[in-house]
Parts: structure tokens; sequence; C-alpha cells
């Protein structure tokens, strides 16, 4: 029997595929899909080995900067980039956590100068394995993984 | 040394033993006019007393000027101005720029915007270095050494930005520590883990006599009200961590009770005249500490 694709396939494009069901929206707010005028089709819930359930973005004749695309390894680090041409795949992306990480995610620490002034956030990352902790730069405190606030793509 | 002074771990083991060998030369002439050419800003967004004075006793110890304020309330903060604009605008001014802001990490976004030295008079909650810098100095004077001391700190270990920089900068001398602070105000699980990366070894306790008769330094912090939710057991624990003399009659003779002030009720008033009581003197020292730092940051030949 064919396999049939719950997200139909693109001709070219980018496919982001094994993003964690729960961060699919966070991920489309990120790379600031709402606003794009690309075709984007989506689907969450659907069933992966890897994940139990899992989310799939697929977007048409669109292709991403490396540190656009690594603003979601904070929040889907298991993501799989995929880049299109021709209903091929020809290229693998790996997404990897920044060492360093300007911008992007907010200080949980509501009395940091970065909550207060216009200055971009900075954070070192502390990989605490398998999770990792996010050290501000600037009021030296730590941002957790469950305290991650993103930055919208202000695009 | 590093251009600045943000945090105490900007600073190594040798650059802190160089700054308190420099306050002993200082310490014992305190009238040295190198800088008689230099402008100091000293920029306080919050109010201090101690720190502010003593910074600009320094300066002027050093022959330099001091220009800056004190109070926002006449300068164009009020009318909306940037952080990043007024530093902008002080470093034009001034050889070296003092800040204090209530703001957690103004200080190094200070720095990166001046183009001339910055020391950090406390950001927040987060770093007071210089305070910690004449803490060590007061240890090593009161012990002859900083290596293999027993110190004890005392009440707010939660809050108390000065306790943390403390362990930290201590950590490069083999100590060990006792944390003795109420269930509320612990040392946070950070710092302690801190230590354990680094072998050294602590206790916690809830009880003051505890800890009293093998420190070599008690560390004493002021218990805050408003660190607490119920007002009930704010008046329990505020009782309970204050230090007496007849607590203390059977400490080591060289230990020491510091205290980075002001004191309200934590060091009963019958401690100040013991031989024990170090508190006065390591606010002194601070004016030793700071002619240091700014004189090893404005590139002093003759230290």
């Amino acid at each position: 029997m064919e396999k049939q694709l719950k997200v139909s396939a693109i001709k070219d494009g980018t496919v982001l595929d094994h993003i964690p069901s729960n961060q699919l929206f966070k991920v489309i707010d990120i790379l600031g899909l709402s606003k794009s005028s690309n075709q984007i089709t989506f689907g969450t819930n659907l069933d992966s080995k890897l994940l139990g359930k899992k989310g799939i973005i697929k977007i048409s004749d669109k292709y991403f900067e490396s540190d656009d695309i690594n603003r979601i390894a904070l929040i889907a680090p298991e993501a799989k980039i995929n880049i299109i041409h021709d209903f091929e795949v020809v290229e693998k992306r790996v997404l990897s956590i920044p060492t360093n990480v300007k911008g992007i995610v907010k200080c949980m620490n509501p009395m940091c100068i970065t909550n207060h002034q216009p200055v971009e956030t900075l954070f070192t990352t502390i990989v605490d394995s398998p999770d990792f902790k996010l050290l501000c730069h600037f009021c030296e405190r730590v941002t957790d993984k469950d305290n991650l606030k993103i930055i919208s793509n202000p695009q | 040394m590093p251009k600045h002074l943000i945090s105490i771990h900007d600073f190594s083991r040798e650059e802190i033993l160089k700054t308190l060998k420099a306050a002993a030369a200082f310490e014992q002439n305190p009238s040295q006019p190198i800088f008689a050419d230099k402008v100091i800003a000293s920029i306080f967004f919050e109010p201090s007393t101690r720190t502010r004075l003593s910074f600009e006793a320094a300066a002027n110890r050093l022959g330099a000027r001091v220009i800056g304020f004190s109070d926002i309330g006449n300068t164009s903060v009020t009318k909306g101005e940037t952080l990043k604009d007024t530093i902008k605008m002080v470093s034009n001014y001034a050889d070296l720029i003092v800040i204090r802001h209530p703001l957690d990490g103004s200080a190094r976004y200070a720095s990166e915007v001046s183009s001339v030295p910055v020391i950090n008079a406390g950001d927040g909650t987060n770093q007071h270095p210089t305070q910690t810098m004449l803490d060590l100095y007061s240890i090593l004077k009161t012990q002859g050494k900083l290596d293999n001391l027993k110190i004890n700190m005392v009440g707010d270990l939660k809050y108390g930005r000065t306790v943390h920089s403390l362990l930290q900068a201590m950590s490069h001398f083999n100590p060990s520590f006792l944390f003795t602070s109420p269930e509320e105000l612990k040392m946070p699980q950070e710092y302690k883990e801190y230590l354990e990366k680094l072998n050294i070894p602590y206790k916690e306790t809830k009880h003051l006599n505890d800890g009293i008769n093998d420190a070599d330094i008690i560390y004493m912090t002021r218990v805050q009200r408003e660190r607490f939710t119920d007002p009930i057991e704010y008046e329990r624990v505020k009782n309970i961590y204050s230090l007496n003399l007849s607590m203390i009659s059977n400490c080591k003779p060289n230990m020491k009770i510091l205290h980075p002030l002001p004191r309200v009720n934590e060091i009963s008033q019958d401690v100040d005249s013991s031989n024990h009581a170090y508190y006065f003197e390591q606010a002194e020292n601070g004016v030793y500490t700071r002619m240091a730092i700014i004189a090893l940051l404005l590139g002093a030949e003759n230290q």
C-alpha cells in the first residue's frame, strides 16, 4: 500500500520535521511565519516513533539563514530541517544550540537591565545534559529551560 | 589587569592579591595625590552613604577631582534618558566612572558602552565587588592570611549579594564554610553546587550558637523585614539571629566579626567594645581598597 503523507509534499522550500507537538506554535512564532506570505502547511499531533507525537511545518519557496533556524534549537532541539528542491531532499540541516544566545530569549530576572532598557539580551549556554541553562551576561542570573520566553521575530 | 571591575569573578586570585597589596600600601600612606590631573565621575542612581563617601574619599586622597550625582532627581534620567546615553556623555567628561544603579546587570552594560574604566558600586541585587574586596582585605589584615580559614556566614544568605560575592572570591583560598540562616533565607542551591564542584566543604545550620567557637570569621548580615511574608516569623527570626557578648566568650582568639553595615540588631551593642568586633575598621578599609582599585584601573605605575 502506498504511504500517504498527512501533510502534502512541497516542490521547493523547507520542511521542519520532528517538532515536539507542544512547541509547534512557538516555532511558528519564533520564525515569524504568521506574517509570512509563503504557502505554509503544517500538522501537529502526528504519530512519531521518535517523539510519540510530533509536529511538522512545510514552507514553500523559503530558505532560512542558520542564525534564524538555530533560534528554534532552544525549544525544539530534536527538529530535523530538510531543504527541498523539486520534491527531493537536497540538504539536511542539524540544529545546534548556540554557545552564545544573542537576542531570541528574554531574561527571566524582572530586575535585569535588558527588561528595562533597549539592550539586546546575551546569554552563555550552560549545557547540563540533557538540559541546558542560559546564564545572563548582564545580571548573571540563570534562565532555565522551563522559564524560557522567546522574543518573537519582529520581521 | 582587567579594564573594569564589574563582578568579583572578573579578577583572578593573583589580581585580587595584587589589589590587596596595593590597598596595604595606601593604608601606610593614605595621601598620595598621584591623580591630580584626573576627573572621576561618581554617578549614584540610588542612595548610598558608605559606598559613595568612601569612593569620594578615596578619589580625593588620590588627588582626583570628583563630579557626579547622588540623586537622579535633577538629572536627565527623569526626562527619560537611557543609561547608554548617560554613560556615553559621562565618559566624555571623566577618566573613570563609579556607578551604582538599581537594575541588575546595569554596570556590565555601562562598561560596554563607556570609553573609560567603570567600577561597579552595586548593581541591584547582583554584584558589589568593591565591598567584597574590602571584606577580603579585612580578612587578610586580621588573620594574616586568606588561605584555609573557617568562615561562618550568618543571616540573610538568600538575597545578600555580599555573601554570594565573598563566597565566590574566597573560593580561591581553600576555605570551609558554615551557613547559619533561617529556613526562609538559606544559601541558594546554585552557590552550594558551585562549592561542590570545587570540593569546598560547607555545612548548614539554623542555630547561631553552632558555629561560633571554631570560626575564624563570622560574617553577619542584616535580616530585612521586607524579605518575610509573615511578620510574626520576622520578629522571631530577628531575635534569634542576634549576636551578643556572652555568646562569643569561648571563641578563638583570632576570631573577628565582620558586617557590611548598616547593622540593626543582629549584633548587640555590647559586642562593639570587644576585640573581636571589626565592622567599623572594616568600613574604614573600604577607603584603602577603593584607592587601590582606582589606582590599578587608572594604571598607576608607582604601585
